[in-house]
């Protein structure tokens, strides 16, 4: 074994994982924030928004990540009659499927906090969203925190599936440098390293929040 | 958006044969490596709750290594290093095997998903009262005979739902052996889309198929559940 290769190539390597932050990152943000318009609609008492809401997120939940690729991967350019970027494509993707499973954890969190917070937080004078804002979603934020931790971790270890439609991402450019060097032991096991790394840290936090409750 | 459906062509030769062969595939794989998931599972998640410190100290090591690689990292280490590492002539007997992708995929699910079951056997153990274990020991079973009769027993119908969901998750990474070439359910459906360019009808078979199990493992689990309702546990309607 030589472990060389990963220190000549490592800018190109490291740019990789640059991507996959990035793509993680942005997945994070935009999904959690659709995810807490659907967890909203989810427990709300209007048929018509709680039904397309629960539609949404129970389709996405049984269907893989990888064919959810797939079918923006096919769907876009059909509807948009350009193709988009990997990234781009990718990116909606990841986003609408992991918005379902953020809304199930944002959800269930602010079911944690109890239906006599609302009613006592109305008696004292405040509007409804004036109590989800101060009284009900900071502690439904505290509640579901070990959970979203862990879910980052997943989306995290969800972007190695960019790799399959080609997007250079941390494992497709380790399997780049893999094929071209003809060292597949040594790249393969310094990317399952780094995920490690990156990953254990991810959910000792969450085990950390968890026990801090 | 102009697009012209054309379904009938899923059932042409030999698209339907593909069809056929993925969910057949999909099936297999992700029932055997369910089963090779559980056992290990189980073992994992018992020997992190011994007292035995270089026991407890495995288990922990399992379940940090496989829970925080990617699984497409892991197959791809199954794939492509993992033979390389072999002796020689090991190496050789495993690359004459038939199926290499289809037995590298189970490996990888197995391993994977025995971590993440290992978790919830921990929790569920953990959710049973300590004194049912004082009562299993001071009637002289031993620690086996505790696990084997008391504890694997009742922490099993607690964990129904997390173990039903371990199956569903399964299903749906049982997806990613298509990168090391097995032919299950979305790998068909990526074919028949390079053949065809219909890729909404043959990403629609391999939605449908996931979605029709879910909901039929959702609708068993829930029937078994509540077979299997431990009588006087709070929580239950």
């Amino acid at each position: 074994m030589d472990f060389n290769v990963i220190i000549d190539n490592f800018p190109f390597l490291m740019k990789g994982l640059l991507t996959s932050f990035q793509l993680a990152f942005l997945t994070i943000f935009l999904s959690l924030s659709l995810a807490c318009l659907i967890a909203v609609g989810r427990i709300s008492n209007k048929k018509y928004v709680r039904y397309p809401s629960a539609i949404f997120v129970n389709l996405l939940r049984s269907n893989p990540l990888i064919l959810i690729v797939f079918w923006f991967f096919f769907l876009v350019p059909l509807i948009t009659g350009t193709p988009l970027p990997a990234f781009g494509s990718v990116l909606i993707a990841f986003v609408v499927f992991f918005s379902a499973y953020f809304a199930e954890i944002v959800r269930s969190g602010i079911q944690s906090v109890g239906n006599m917070q609302i009613k006592a937080a109305q008696s004292t004078g405040l509007t409804y969203p004036q109590t989800m804002r101060l009284i009900i979603l900071p502690q439904a934020l505290r509640n579901m925190l070990p959970a979203l931790v862990t879910e980052c971790v997943i989306v995290f270890q969800g972007t190695t599936i960019a790799y399959i439609i080609g997007m250079r991402e941390f494992l497709h450019s380790t399997s780049l440098v893999a094929e071209r060097t003809i060292r597949p032991i040594e790249l393969y096991l310094f990317a399952a390293l780094v995920y490690l790394i990156i990953c254990f840290t991810g959910t000792r936090i969450a085990t950390l929040l968890e026990k801090k409750e | 958006m102009n697009y012209e459906f054309n379904w009938s062509m899923l059932l042409e030769e030999p698209y339907i044969d593909w069809i056929i062969e993925g969910l057949l595939n999909t099936i297999q794989l992700s029932l055997m490596a369910w089963c090779i998931a559980l056992t290990i599972g189980i073992i994992i998640g018992s020997i992190r709750m011994m007292k035995s410190p270089i026991l407890r100290f495995i288990g922990t090591f399992y379940v940090e290594i496989f829970r925080n690689i990617p699984l497409l990292v892991q197959l791809f280490i199954w794939f492509f290093v993992f033979p390389l590492l072999l002796p020689d002539n090991l190496m050789r007997a495993w690359n004459s095997l038939d199926g290499v992708p289809f037995l590298t995929a189970l490996i990888g699910l197995s391993l994977f998903t025995a971590a993440r079951v290992a978790e919830q056997i921990r929790s569920g153990i953990k959710s049973i009262p300590k004194g049912q274990f004082n009562a299993a020991f001071s009637t002289g079973l031993n620690t086996f005979q505790t696990y084997r009769f008391i504890v694997i027993p009742y922490a099993f119908r607690i964990m129904i739902p997390a173990i039903a969901s371990e199956f569903l998750t399964i299903f749906k990474n049982s997806a990613l052996t298509l990168t090391i070439g097995v032919a299950e359910i979305t790998a068909a459906a990526t074919y028949i889309e390079s053949d065809t360019f219909r890729g909404i009808e043959a990403y629609s078979v391999a939605s449908l198929a996931y979605m029709f199990t879910t909901a039929s493992v959702v609708i068993f689990m829930t029937w078994l559940e509540n077979i299997l309702r431990i009588p006087g546990l709070i929580g239950k309607k």
